[in-house]
């Protein structure tokens, strides 16, 4: 294997990685970190899949290089749950039946959580539009946003 | 929701909760969750090496000289493969298409690489293995390929012109085929109509687009000298019987898994020229190889759903009854055939199906471009039937004066008609018989959801207010379950587990889960004690995911095998407890008395005794063993039905449309989950929105495809969604025991059509007729300018 070792921290562990600058985030993570549940879609940034959590922040994996999250925390799907008790939002996932295929799903799950641990007084409409930041072609996505405001109730946004 | 009485599995006294027929969690929902989900870029091996191709730049062009000397030296590098390096490897340079016709006139099979000419953009011409993916990608670039270019044809009608140039040179024209459909004295019809409305219409369509893309991993068992493959396929059994083939390998050298599969809607039911050229190198250098697609191979080479261009008329009498419909259909079904000429037949097949039309004549011409080939996509033909036949309906009630709801009452097939029986056939001879429904009914059902009658007040109010909203309609029916059979294996293991096997293939619908209900009831009603193993091809006979066809044709063999091993469970649980068999019941994994009696056994004993010791005879059973095979065959198709009515909201100013509201009112017959049901129609509803509206894979005219990424190419996300209300009806088939229906498709079938529909009601003081799909903003705003007269 070419390229450079750094540390990588992912759901609080270390790995040694040696990869070329030019590895994705997304990749090292996949094939390095042996952490497959973040899934690459588009690799141009548009689709979201491969959404992680990138020191507090949901980002698209497949635009950030492996060694610009040396020294960041990073949070994958594999880190949501604590143990065998699932996270409140992949327990909601579940109830609203808002996955099919569950190729996107680790991405809205990132998105949703980073998203609302940044601004966690976000209303409803601001999350609308933070989960039209991802594909997905199996849900028609209203089970999506049905799960999220389950995991996350929010004060209805006032009328104008 | 109506309630209609359930056929099938039968209400057992002592068992647990029925299963059937509720929105219980889905098997497959925790490991996709947590990140445990194993989809084939998952499957790691030892020694694994990566795979890229070198696809050409042109859409047409004869290729002069492949030189890979530059590129073997790259780092990493193990072997680059061209045309003629991996000919030896196979019995066939071309993946024979399925679906033969009489119909087609000249062969044009997809070759493994391209060798002599290239007839689309992204056509595989050589095949690199290296290292890793990255490596993979540099020496493919650094492969010199000397292309001459030549002209290209880029859209179907071009295609059949005089002197158009040819789309492979070997061919003397491009036309595919012609055929047609026609029953009923039509032009006598026409020659005789009170009313006779007209149009031509142009209706795209795009591609898959499965979050993941395709894949395959092929790895040589030199131990057994087998081959395994593990491939992100809707059809294992397919691409097993062409890897068998075109290797020259025996049924059982070659096994194809199918991991999780991100994802089908269509594209992925075709066996692809990358699946052969993967597993075939993989054979010859004895190492495992993987190959996935990225995003702009998914554009450029996935097969995809494509231009279709109608020129019809409806013949009426004056009381608003259809006479007779009569036109003809010209179908771009790009460079190869790998699908046969299915898509432009059940366009044509479909097209009368939901209403009474006495004569009908379609004359079908089917078009070789260079573009990548066109196979089934979601609806498969049926989304164009229907907004054909739609759009007719609404230019008629235009032209009677009738009310768009109104005119189609008077012509839909009617309930006391079922099943009705249509003058057309299945592609393979079998009759069209619409089996149950009740569909004025249904599209009762979805007006009164969206406030049709008082809509008029709403929309007059709206434009006062300067708002342009308008209401749209359209009713579908879905040919689904397609036929023969689907094998699905029940066995109850000696550790006392249920498992199912069947080559039926998840495509992310939750098909497990749907299994598991179906055989759940039988055997004991315990999620956590079945497995059910999808995509299997060890057993020889099967075909997997397409034509909403699973749930209909592997549940119907789940639910004869599960009652089969149920039988054999309690006739050997009766021997061993010495008591009759329909004094027992299972319950989780116990046989238990139900008259009284507490004695029990395990399902693992049960199956322990039912295989048998050595010197006596069978406990109760003739045939050892808990387990039963089953293939229920079924020809005829089960037809769904439907009728969804749009809300938009057009800004005159932009041309921009959004969709509002959505009633959707559906009869699928006996749900087996009915939360799965919605999703089905949910997926398949934003695809038709994005069909209606946004999804365009546009090329330019040497055959470029311009729409590779998605900032280009617009899937509909969860802003572009409207509310949507889904009624449900079920109407039970009498094809199966069930009585269920499929649904993959049901959602993304009327939608363009209700939208246009809509497009049209909000500007209707301006006569603004929308027959195109997706119809843009900047569509609609000409349309709008044409009709205001020029002025802006």
């Amino acid at each position: 294997m070419s390229g450079q070792t750094f540390q990588l921290h992912v759901n609080g562990t270390s790995y040694a990685v040696t990869a070329p600058d030019r590895k994705t985030l997304g990749d090292a993570l996949r094939e390095d970190c042996g952490l497959t549940g973040t899934h690459l879609g588009c690799e141009q940034g548009v689709c979201g899949t491969c959404t992680v959590i990138v020191d507090g922040r949901p980002v698209r994996s497949c635009l950030m290089f492996a060694r610009q999250a040396e020294g960041a925390q990073i949070r994958t799907v594999e880190g949501l749950a604590q143990g065998e008790r699932l996270h409140p939002l992949q327990q909601a996932f579940i109830d609203a039946h808002a996955l099919q295929c569950g190729f996107c799903t680790p991405g809205f799950l990132m998105l949703i959580v980073g998203a609302l641990e940044q601004d966690p007084d976000m209303t409803e409409d601001e999350l609308a539009e933070v989960l039209s930041s991802n594909l997905c072609r199996c849900t028609g996505y209203a089970a999506i946003a049905k799960a999220a405001l389950a995991a996350y109730p929010r004060p209805a946004t006032p009328a104008e | 929701m109506n309630e209609a009485p359930r056929q099938g599995s039968s209400a057992r006294p002592g068992a647990g909760e029925r299963l059937f027929g509720r929105a219980v969690p889905r098997l497959e929902d925790t490991p996709l969750l947590t990140g445990r989900g194993r989809f084939v870029d998952d499957v790691q091996l030892p020694g694994l090496l990566a795979v890229a191709f070198v696809r050409s730049p042109f859409a047409h062009a004869r290729i002069r000289a492949v030189d890979c000397t530059d590129a073997r030296a790259m780092p990493g590098v193990a072997a680059i493969l061209t045309a003629d390096d991996l000919s030896p490897l196979l019995t066939s340079d071309v993946v024979a298409g399925a679906m033969p016709s009489a119909a087609i006139r000249h062969e044009v099979y997809r070759p493994v690489l391209a060798r002599d000419e290239v007839a689309y953009a992204g056509e595989a011409v050589a095949l690199v293995v290296a290292a890793t993916r990255h490596e993979a990608e540099d020496a493919a670039e650094a492969v010199a390929v000397e292309y001459e270019p030549l002209f290209a044809v880029a859209d179907g009608p071009s295609a059949l012109e005089p002197g158009a140039p040819a789309v492979h040179m070997r061919l003397p024209d491009n036309l595919l085929a012609t055929f047609d459909f026609h029953y009923g004295e039509v032009d006598a019809a026409f020659a005789a109509a009170a009313h006779v409305v007209r149009a031509d219409f142009d209706l795209h369509r795009g591609g898959g687009h499965s979050m993941e893309g395709r894949g395959v991993v092929a790895a040589p068992d030199p131990v057994e000298d087998r081959l395994r493959v593990w491939s992100s396929t809707q059809t294992p059994h397919a691409l097993k019987a062409a890897l068998c083939t075109m290797l020259g390998r025996g049924d059982d050298d070659i096994s194809v898994s199918v991991p999780d599969l991100g994802g089908g809607f269509g594209p992925k039911l075709v066996t692809y020229p990358e699946e052969i050229a993967v597993t075939a190198v993989a054979a010859h250098l004895g190492r495992p190889l993987k190959w996935i697609e990225d995003r702009q191979e998914h554009f450029l080479v996935s097969t995809q759903e494509r231009d279709q261009h109608w020129r019809m008329e409806m013949a009426l009498e004056a009381d608003g009854r259809i006479a007779g419909i009569r036109g003809a259909l010209t179908y771009d079904i790009g460079a190869y055939t790998a699908r046969g000429l299915n898509v432009p037949y059940a366009s044509g097949m479909m097209l009368t199906l939901p209403y009474n039309v006495p004569s009908y004549r379609l004359d079908i011409a089917v078009a070789l471009t260079n573009k990548a080939p066109a196979t089934p996509v979601r609806g498969a033909g049926q989304p164009q039937a229907t907004f054909v036949m739609e759009r007719l309906l609404d230019l008629a009630a235009a032209e009677l004066g009738l009310d768009r709801a109104e005119i189609r009452d008077r012509n839909l097939v009617r309930a006391e008609q079922m099943p009705c029986r249509k003058p057309l056939k299945l592609r393979g001879g079998t009759d069209v018989v619409l089996d149950s429904g009740d569909y004025p009914a249904t599209q009762r059902a979805a007006l009164a959801q969206a406030g049709w009658a008082g809509f008029a007040a709403r929309k007059a109010a709206a434009r006062e207010e300067g708002r342009s909203i308008g209401l749209g309609l359209a009713n579908y029916v879905e040919g689904t379950g397609r036929g023969p059979y689907e094998t699905v294996t029940v066995r109850v293991t000696r550790q006392g587990r249920v498992r199912v096997s069947t080559g039926a293939t998840a495509m992310g619908q939750g098909l497990q889960t749907a299994m598991m209900q179906i055989v759940a009831d039988h055997l004991g009603a315990d999620p956590a004690n079945i497995d059910i193993h999808l995509g299997d091809t060890a057993e020889p006979y099967g075909f997997g995911g397409f034509n909403s066809r699973q749930t209909v044709v592997a549940g119907a063999s789940a639910d004869a095998a599960a009652r089969a091993v149920r039988h054999k469970v309690l006739s050997v649980a009766a021997h061993k407890l010495g008591v009759e068999a329909h004094a027992l019941d299972i319950a989780g994994d116990l046989v238990v008395e139900t008259g009284g009696g507490n004695r029990s056994l395990t399902l693992a004993e049960v199956a322990v005794a039912a295989q048998g010791i050595a010197g006596f005879r069978l406990p109760g059973i003739d045939t050892p063993g808990l387990q039963a095979t089953e293939r229920v065959v079924i020809d005829d198709m089960a037809y769904a039905n439907g009728c969804a009515v749009a809300e938009v909201e057009v800004d005159r100013a932009t041309g921009g449309v959004r969709v509002t509201r959505l009633a959707f009112a559906h009869d699928c017959g006996v749900m087996v989950n009915p939360a799965m049901v919605e999703g089905q129609l949910m997926g398949g509803i934003a695809l038709g929105l994005g069909n209606a509206l946004f999804e365009r894979m546009a090329y330019d005219e040497a055959g470029q495809p311009l729409t590779t990424t998605y900032a280009d190419y617009l899937l509909v996300t969860s802003a572009e969604m409207p509310e949507v209300a889904v009624s449900h009806t079920e109407s039970p088939t009498h094809l199966n025991a069930l009585g269920v229906k499929g649904v993959g498709e049901s959602g993304v079938i009327p939608m363009a059509a209700a939208i246009a529909s809509a497009i049209d009601d909000a500007l209707d003081d301006l006569g603004v007729r929308v027959l195109r799909a997706p119809v843009s903003p900047q569509e609609v705003r000409a349309a709008i300018r044409a009709a205001e007269g020029g002025a802006r």
